[in-house]
């Protein structure tokens, strides 16, 4: 479908760039993406790829907006404190682009619906804030074969990954198992500065672009790391685990886990 | 004395300095938790203690980092 003159204006500035031109920009109108948790990652990251034009975003969260979310989650508003955060995010994803089409999702992610939940998506993007769903999310993109990108964020620090089906190590390769619950905290112990979110969700958006159009260097074998105390970013090189219990050629692990959440983050 | 890169900075280190001496003199947060590479390549945790470093080898720490939604 050749683009409406609305649609030209709209995405000038992406057409222009001769990565994108009208070519890239039909990849990320005809591109899916899943963000799973729409908190202090998947909000700005929400905002971006729908401004961006991607044409289909999920979004899966089973919380309400809730007040202290608001100092880092800048997709919900004060008018939308109890509000289901998928609504919330949904109605302010179209009401910057209503080319964008938003599905959904008010449940957190388990072991019984995350395939079904991927399937559809081209690129997924790990928002989550715990362990057991970052190893779910993980375990389930690699037998899947689905592109996908981690995120972490704490009090000043963050950190991300992009893993690509078959072009260098997982989640797992790295971390290989939830550290015990408690063990290290979570930001809701830790507390985290909002713009972090903004800093690590923009460029988890920008790994989805750039795995869209297909232009550039993903973080694939790389975490990139950020300071922002010390105003530093770092790049670490990632080996394959060759024997990763879920990546490596004799997998040990072959059924979706769902590990026990910190006490401290149980839902009342 | 030797050099090692550690976190992407070099610093002089004292000769033959362990690992685990190391994640203490860096004073690694949550050291049971840390996941470490010497030269791009990962360390199990169950050699840490018979690790010594090398002049001219490179250390990154790795660690867990949870956050995003709640
Ligand atoms: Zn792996």
């Amino acid at each position: 479908m050749p683009f409406t003159n609305e649609q030209l204006e709209r995405y000038s500035r992406h057409i222009i760039l001769k990565e994108v031109g009208i070519k890239g920009q039909k990849k990320l109108l005809n591109a899916k993406v899943l963000i799973i948790g729409a908190g202090g990652l998947g909000a700005p990251a929400a905002l971006y790829l729908a401004a961006a034009g991607v044409g289909t975003i999920g979004i899966a969260d089973a919380d309400e907006v809730d007040l202290s979310n608001l100092q880092r989650q800048v997709i919900h508003t004060t008018a939308d404190l109890g509000k289901a955060k998928v609504k919330s995010a949904a109605e302010t994803m179209t009401a910057i682009n209503p080319d964008v089409k938003v599905n959904t999702y008010r449940t957190f992610v388990t072991s019984q619906n995350i395939m079904n939940l991927i399937a559809g998506y081209d690129f997924i993007l790990d928002g989550t804030d715990n362990f057991p769903a970052k190893f779910l999310i993980n375990d389930a993109c690699v037998m899947a074969k689905k592109p996908f990108s981690h995120a972490g964020i704490i009090r000043f620090r963050g950190q991300l990954m992009t893993y690509v089906p078959g072009q260098g190590p997982c989640y797992r390769c790295v971390f290989k198992n939830p550290p015990p619950k408690d063990a290290v905290p979570t930001c809701k112990q830790a507390g985290v500065i909002g713009a972090m979110g903004g800093v690590i969700g923009s460029l988890q958006a920008m790994e989805a672009i750039k795995y869209i159009i297909g232009q550039g260097k993903l973080l694939t074998g790389r975490l990139l790391t950020y300071d922002a105390l010390k105003m530093e970013f770092h790049t670490i090189k990632l080996p394959r685990d060759e024997h990763c219990a879920v990546c490596s050629a004799h997998p040990t692990i072959t059924k979706l886990i769902d590990y026990e959440q910190a006490e401290c983050d149980m839902k009342k | 004395m030797m050099i090692l890169t550690v976190a992407g900075k070099k610093k002089n280190y004292p000769e033959r300095l362990t690992l685990p001496a190391l994640i203490e003199q860096e004073a690694v947060e949550n050291p049971d938790y840390v996941t470490v590479t010497i030269n791009d390549a990962f360390v199990e945790r169950g050699d840490f203690a018979q690790t010594i470093l090398k002049d001219g080898d490179t250390v990154e720490f790795l660690y867990f980092m949870g956050g995003g939604t709640v």
